[in-house]
């Protein structure tokens, strides 16, 4: 058995997870069981980080990995952001790098950038 | 002079929520804001974990705060940006209100008011640490600024005095920037932040976190060149012979958050000891009829989700004409129980569902709360846990009894 205390949410659900079965006790919801499954075969989290821009008043936008990628991917995630600049306006949501790392994941801004 | 139904206070998302529900009631509404933006601290919030109960989505905050910025967009409710209130005075039917803004000193009147004014960090100078005054000492909250507006990081080698949920945060954006985080000291037994957070932005990256330790003495001139820490004992006074030096260009103070409530207070309105925020009762409205309390104003929220919530609670309950004199009945607690919002339950306001918040005053488990009116049970709900930084939110319907005279909350151990 595994504890793994559940990070979905703010009810911090501590699960315990049978490491043969999978069997997944202690969630108050299905989110808890996949989760602790994950965390046991590949961590995966959310990355938000910021990327530069040319832009004086907003000299960064923040962004974020549309899904999880593994937690093992993150550094080399965080190196290609280091390599961009934006230097156009940009509505929020639009994605910065394609399938980064080829993880599927898309890496997104989350901040509207009106480039003033 | 412009007179306006309700005014409300304060830009970010309690401020937006109010404004947004306000919109309903077609009355002469205004939102005030001092920033150029609206969202307030939301907008330097750029990790993620907003908007789980209100959009069921996992959003940063910028993205939670534009949604609802957009959603304020359609409405047509009047907003003055960059506008200061500097003074409130009671006047015979509402307030009048001195605002400056880019044009100038402007008064308005307001037959209402909702104040959503947040919460401010607290300080170096409200913690005792002794030593020198050199740059390199911040809030969580300032160095957030710097890294996630400003896109500066003022830091290489830093020690997190207290386990507040930002300071967590932090440690981690730092650590993902290539920053060095030493370590997370909390003065206290239990860690205050969010137990996701312990994970996600600790342990992830192998941040330690000292209990009952904390930072006693800077040292350094221009710049911070180190700390020391020492352990406490149960009473939190640091223990004699364990003091430890750690070398460090910065501390990041994350040692708390205090409702903001100075105009709140020059109009007389009673403040809770216990959350620092109004007394108000179920539809948010202080002890002065008329003024009304919302978000982290109000008491520090968890999340973004519950500071819209209370928002539209007030603005739902300002929105409606009063009829007399208010009927006000004290909720009392137990000591397991630290606070209750609302603090007060008006007879005359709605009954049948009322959103209560709690937070126990001790790390439990196996807990049952009662709700109990004049030694009438009214609901009760068990918990398998409770820990003082999580909030607990439920509803109570007293629309089916008489007016109590005693209303109480109790948190006992399940027999």
């Amino acid at each position: 058995m595994k504890q793994i205390v559940c990070i979905v949410c703010p009810n911090s659900c501590h699960l315990q997870i049978d490491e043969k079965t999978y069997q997944v006790t202690g969630q108050l919801c299905s989110h808890g069981i996949a989760y602790a499954k994950q965390e046991l075969i590949d961590p995966k989290r959310t990355l938000t980080s910021s990327v530069k821009t040319i832009y004086k008043s907003h000299p960064i936008v923040s962004v974020r990995t549309d899904g999880e990628i593994s937690k093992s991917i993150i550094p080399q995630v965080l190196t290609a952001l280091r390599q961009i600049v934006i230097d156009k306006p940009l509505p929020r949501g639009s994605v910065i790098i394609d399938n980064v790392s080829d993880s599927g994941i898309n890496i997104i801004t989350t901040t509207t950038l009106d480039g003033e | 002079m412009k007179r306006y139904d309700i005014v409300i206070i304060g830009g970010g998302p309690a401020g937006i929520a109010a404004a947004i529900k306000a919109s309903a009631s077609k009355k002469a509404i205004l939102l005030i804001e001092r920033e150029a933006r609206l969202g307030g601290i939301l907008k330097q919030c750029i990790h993620d974990g907003f908007g789980l109960s209100r959009y069921k989505e996992k959003l940063s905050g910028p993205e939670y705060a534009e949604r609802e910025i957009e959603k304020l967009a359609s409405s047509n409710i009047e907003i003055k940006l960059l506008t200061f209130v500097s003074k409130i005075i009671k006047t015979d039917n509402g307030y009048q209100l001195s605002l400056i803004t880019r044009q100038g000193i402007e008064q308005i009147v307001a037959l209402k008011l909702i104040l959503a004014t947040g919460c401010r960090e607290r300080t170096g100078k409200q913690v005792a640490i002794h030593g020198t005054n050199p740059s390199g000492m911040l809030t969580a909250g300032s160095a957030q600024y710097y890294m996630n507006i400003l896109g500066q990081m003022p830091m290489k080698r830093t020690v997190i005095l207290g386990s507040g949920d930002i300071g967590l945060i932090m440690a981690r954006r730092i650590t993902l920037e290539g920053g060095t985080v030493v370590g997370v000291y909390e003065i206290k037994r239990e860690p205050s932040g969010l137990t996701r957070n312990l994970i996600q932005c600790l342990d992830d990256f192998n941040i330690p976190l000292f209990l009952s330790k904390t930072v006693t003495r800077v040292f350094g001139h221009d710049r911070l060149s180190g700390v020391q820490v020492m352990k406490v004992d149960e009473k939190m006074t640091p223990i004699q012979g364990t003091e430890e030096y750690i070398e460090c260009d910065s501390l990041i103070l994350s040692v708390g958050l205090i409702p903001e409530n100075e105009i709140a207070e020059t109009l007389s309105v009673p403040l809770n000891q216990a959350t620092k925020g109004p007394f108000v009762d179920q539809g948010m409205e202080t002890l002065i009829d008329g003024i009304y309390s919302c978000g982290n104003a109000l008491h520090v929220s968890d999340v973004a989700d519950m500071v819209s919530e209370t928002g539209e609670l007030a603005a739902e309950s300002a929105s409606i004409e009063n009829h007399g004199n208010r009927n006000l009945v004290q909720i009392k607690y137990n000591k397991s129980i630290s606070y209750v919002v609302p603090s007060h339950i008006d007879f005359t306001k709605p009954l049948d569902k009322i959103i209560c918040y709690f937070r126990s005053a001790a790390c439990l488990t196996n807990q049952i709360l009662k709700v109990v009116a004049d030694g009438v049970l009214i609901k009760s709900i068990k918990y398998k846990q409770v820990r003082p930084p999580e909030m607990e939110r439920l509803f109570v319907n007293l629309s089916n009894i008489p007016i109590p005279n005693t209303i109480e909350f109790s948190l006992e151990e399940v027999a």
